[in-house]
């Protein structure tokens, strides 16, 4: 089987910004390991020469008018946030000095 | 019979016809959800005051003669991951367990400018990650034909709604048999429409190559007229097809002589035995209508595991990136264990190193599915099997499988990966008395045909027309 490293699982974890205790990157390591494995059978089908597909109905560069429409309004936007202040979001600190 | 067992049709004529008002159509379906919701958990909200008024609108439309709202006076069911303008839309998840959307679902619109009525939002896996209801971060539905069997999913509140009478037309939304397989387990009409063919704009993203709305109802016609009103193209999704939206409802009864329908074993060997007997049984009735069955060879539906595995993750891990908490919702550690399980291996097979291998290598297979089905497709018109290799599985079954899901869905992922339409309809009983679904796939676009195909199976079989006890 192949087998994901503690390592490496603390390190999707963290591209994916999601915090996992020690019994989580166990588990999720242990069940990753066995997904990945199952999904290692796409190698015993020969893909040379075959292009992807990533649109399935073949459509390409869809566009629009450039046209200015009524947007959403602002007093049905903000009840959105956990706090505002005058006309905008009020959130936590984000970025720390260390990021 | 009451007036929340009516058929969306037959709702549609008695309103017209003023046998009964909008009113006491909304009522009779409250009344039900207040009696059996309890024990089937279809629903997480449930809009009574805002439906009754809805409803005296809709009689005073209907009074004055009103007739441009196909749908006026009908109580609908939504699917949680639907955007509902002043509703919430939690998609069953924790992180937007009290969103409240400022806008609706471009589906959502076109029911609610058809004149439809919404009833309430019903429950999912969250995220719709799953084929149980069960990862719901809320609680489990239960299958009305069976209160100790799971309704599948993800679309499990909608097909259940459907099932137990609590509303008259559901939708749904499928990635890959997340209309189907509930429908299969709950014994409704499922559509699953060609990816494309409705709008996506507000639907709570997912697969975004792969997901498809679409509705759950008690009988083929009803379906006809839902996708007739949902479908079309839409500037705010541009993957929405401007193919024209032919009028589903004309051709249902036309003759399906001669049409060439081709079933691969592959897909009843993957099946348990019950479910591929009847389903063979339904392939008989069909010859018997006068259409010529074939067998055809397709790809092993066993790969199309692997490649949906690949492109779902990775699609998820890119759309739940944006749940940082920092405009709307909870923060990242509010994600259930599935989230964070699919959103592990999505991040891993795109990661650098990874994405030729895994993502890369999976849009490769998805070609040679596609171009399977094409060459199918020369062959026969539409293609039927088992929706679900069996019947709804007890509650607790999906826990501890990190791929329950994908093998609960084997034989719906090989043609959702092909952007195919599919429907399921139910074709029969187990011993234990569970509905066995059977689906019928056509090519792109041919939504047409997979209804008319449906709608006559549906009139030569009028004994599977019976409801569940709760």
């Amino acid at each position: 089987m192949n087998k994901l490293s503690s390592d490496q699982v603390k390190k999707v974890a963290r591209l994916a910004k999601l915090e996992l205790n020690d019994k989580e990157v166990e588990k999720l390591g242990q069940q990753l390991s066995e997904t990945i494995t199952y999904i290692d059978k796409l190698n015993e089908i020969d893909t040379a020469n075959i292009e992807p597909t990533s649109q399935v109905t073949g459509l390409t560069d869809v566009f629009r008018k450039d046209e200015i429409k009524p947007s959403l309004k602002l007093e049905d936007i903000l009840p959105q946030a956990a706090n505002t202040y005058h006309d905008y979001f009020k959130v936590k600190l984000i970025l720390h000095k260390n990021d | 019979m009451k007036l929340n067992e009516l058929s969306l049709t037959e709702a549609q004529k008695g309103l017209r016809e003023k046998k009964y008002s909008a009113q006491e159509l909304v009522n009779s379906c409250l009344e039900r959800i207040k009696l059996v919701d309890p024990k089937l958990k279809s629903f997480i909200t449930v809009c009574e005051e805002k439906a009754q008024q809805e409803a005296k609108d809709a009689d005073g439309y209907l009074k004055e003669g009103i007739d441009n709202k196909p749908l006026l006076g009908i109580p609908f069911s939504i699917k949680d991951n639907f955007c509902t303008k002043g509703i919430k839309t939690t998609a069953s998840s924790n992180i937007l367990k009290d969103y409240i959307p400022p806008y609706n679902a471009t589906v959502v619109e076109r029911l609610k400018d058809a004149g439809a009525i919404i009833i309430g939002k019903t429950n999912m896996d969250a995220w719709a990650h799953g084929s149980s209801t069960e990862t719901s971060d809320f609680f489990t539905t239960h299958n009305p034909w069976d209160l100790s069997k799971l309704p599948g999913g993800s679309s499990g509140g909608s097909a259940a709604s459907i099932a137990a009478d609590e509303v008259i037309g559901s939708i749904g939304s499928e990635t890959a048999g997340s209309i189907r397989q509930p429908s299969s387990w709950c014994g409704t009409v499922g559509f699953k429409p060609t990816y494309g063919r409705v709008s996506r704009y507000g639907v709570i993203a997912m697969g975004s190559s792969v997901d498809s709305p679409g509705p759950i109802t008690k009988t083929v016609t009803d379906a006809a007229t839902i996708l007739g009103i949902i479908a079309g193209a839409d500037g705010r999704d541009a993957t929405a097809s401007s193919k024209k939206v032919e009028n589903y409802l004309d051709n249902l009864d036309k003759p399906i002589k001669n049409l060439k329908i081709g079933y691969s074993e592959k897909y009843f060997q993957a099946a348990n035995k019950e479910v591929a007997e009847k389903v063979k049984e339904s392939l008989r009735i069909l010859e018997k209508l006068g259409t010529k069955i074939k067998e055809i060879k397709l790809f092993d539906p066993q790969y199309a595991i692997a490649v949906y595995t690949i492109l779902q993750r990775s699609e998820v891990s890119s759309n739940l990136g944006r749940y940082d908490g920092i405009r709307y919702g909870q923060d990242r550690t509010y994600f259930g264990e599935e989230a964070k399980r699919r959103i592990m291996l999505g991040t891993y097979c795109l990661s650098a190193g990874y994405y030729d291998a895994y993502y890369l290598k999976a849009q490769k297979v998805r070609t040679i599915i596609c171009q399977d089905f094409q060459k199918a497709f020369r062959e026969v018109d539409l293609v039927i099997g088992p929706t679900s290799p069996s019947t709804a599985l007890p509650l607790g079954s999906s826990k501890n499988h990190p791929m329950f899901g994908e093998v609960a869905d084997v034989l719906v992922e090989p043609s959702t990966i092909a952007g195919l339409p599919g429907l399921n309809i139910n074709c029969g009983f187990s011993g234990e008395g569970m509905p066995i679904g059977m689906q019928i796939i056509g090519p792109q676009f041919s939504e047409g045909l997979i209804l008319n195909a449906g709608y006559l199976f549906e009139q030569a079989t009028p004994e599977l027309k019976v409801k569940p006890k709760i």
